[in-house]
């Protein structure tokens, strides 16, 4: 059996229901899984040792702007032993506050990862152990990835240091 | 031959000490490298013995801003980053000059975004501005020579009342 016909068949049948979506877009396989669900999908996708994908790649997510649930957040993980690419998505439904859990207790890579994820997107990830903002300054009030926030900024949001005039 | 053999013998010259002075100041500018970005390449290239800016006496490139008297910001300055740009620029003892190089530095340049300060004339008292990006090293001697011209029509009362160490760090 090819690798990528492995992992759709035992993800269907370890989690049957709870796979929103397996789509195959140019050799690129990526799957929805429910939120809920996703921390323990994420640990079967490492423990099995035939799936073996050890390495977390980034971790990101997509502002829906206009849809109900509008965030998503994208996992790209990669297994070494098989050369092979996975994308996993999944879409909280909380669109206020977004929340889900982390999955620095299965790859340690996902850390600074969801740290720029937090930053930019403002998705809150539970039991992350140090969810600090990356690029932005710690008091700044808004998440600049958002489709909401202007491509300038808000002005004032940012201090600068005071010029004396002379 | 120059002015020196004509006046071999008790010659001497009558001038004003402002104009020495400003002489002395203009002809070795220390400056503070403050390469943030890709235009650092372009100044370490104006240093360099083809370009050579030395022969403008301001080769001493000083890695402290307490041995400075100009600032050349070379490179994007972010939000964050103009804090520590301003700090350095505290640190220069006075009179002390600032050179905006390039794009990025002048106006913000091709970031025309939400990170980057658009001109660090919101927060320095510039000088003298350079296009480019990166400008060429010629550029920035010419903002060098540009410079040295402002400086030559200084006078020493116009530093007069201004601290010689201007730390205003409370903020920061």
């Amino acid at each position: 059996m090819e690798f990528r016909e492995l992992v759709t068949t035992k993800t269907k049948e370890k989690f049957g229901s709870d796979v929103v979506d397996i789509t195959n877009f140019r050799d690129d396989l990526s799957i929805e899984i429910k939120p809920e669900r996703l921390l323990s999908f994420c640990k079967f996708l490492k423990e099995d040792s035939e799936l073996d994908f050890a390495m977390c790649v980034d971790v990101t997510a997509i502002d829906w702007a206009k849809r109900k649930n509008r965030f998503t957040t994208v996992y790209h993980i990669y297994s070494l032993t098989n050369n092979f690419n996975l994308r996993i998505k999944s879409t909280i439904e909380d669109a206020k506050n977004p929340e889900i859990d982390s999955v620095t207790s299965v790859w340690k890579s996902a850390d600074w990862y969801e740290r720029e994820t937090w930053d930019m997107y403002g998705i809150k990830f539970k039991n992350h152990p140090d969810l600090r903002r990356m690029y932005m300054p710690e008091t700044f009030e808004y998440y600049p990835l958002r489709k909401d926030f202007p491509v300038m900024g808000i002005p004032g949001s940012l201090p600068l240091p005071k010029k004396e005039e002379d | 031959m120059g002015l020196e053999a004509k006046l071999a013998s008790d010659g001497f010259l009558t001038t004003k000490l402002d104009a020495v002075i400003a002489w002395c100041r203009k002809n070795s500018l220390w400056p503070m490298p403050m390469g943030i970005s890709c235009c650092a390449i372009e100044m370490m290239s104006a240093v360099d013995p083809k370009y050579d800016m030395s022969r403008f006496g301001s080769e001493v490139m000083r890695f402290t801003p307490r041995q400075c008297d100009l600032i050349i910001v070379a490179g994007t300055v972010t939000y964050k980053m103009a804090h520590v740009v301003r700090r350095i620029y505290d640190q220069m003892p006075s009179p002390k000059w600032v050179i905006a190089m390039g794009a990025c530095t002048s106006s913000g340049g091709m970031y025309r975004s939400y990170p980057v300060v658009q001109g660090i004339d919101q927060f320095l008292p510039v000088d003298v501005y350079t296009a480019g990006c990166p400008p060429r090293p010629e550029n920035l001697l010419n903002a060098l020579l540009e410079l040295q011209k402002k400086i030559e029509g200084t006078r020493a009362r116009d530093f007069q009342n201004k601290p010689l160490l201007d730390l205003n760090l409370s903020k920061n």
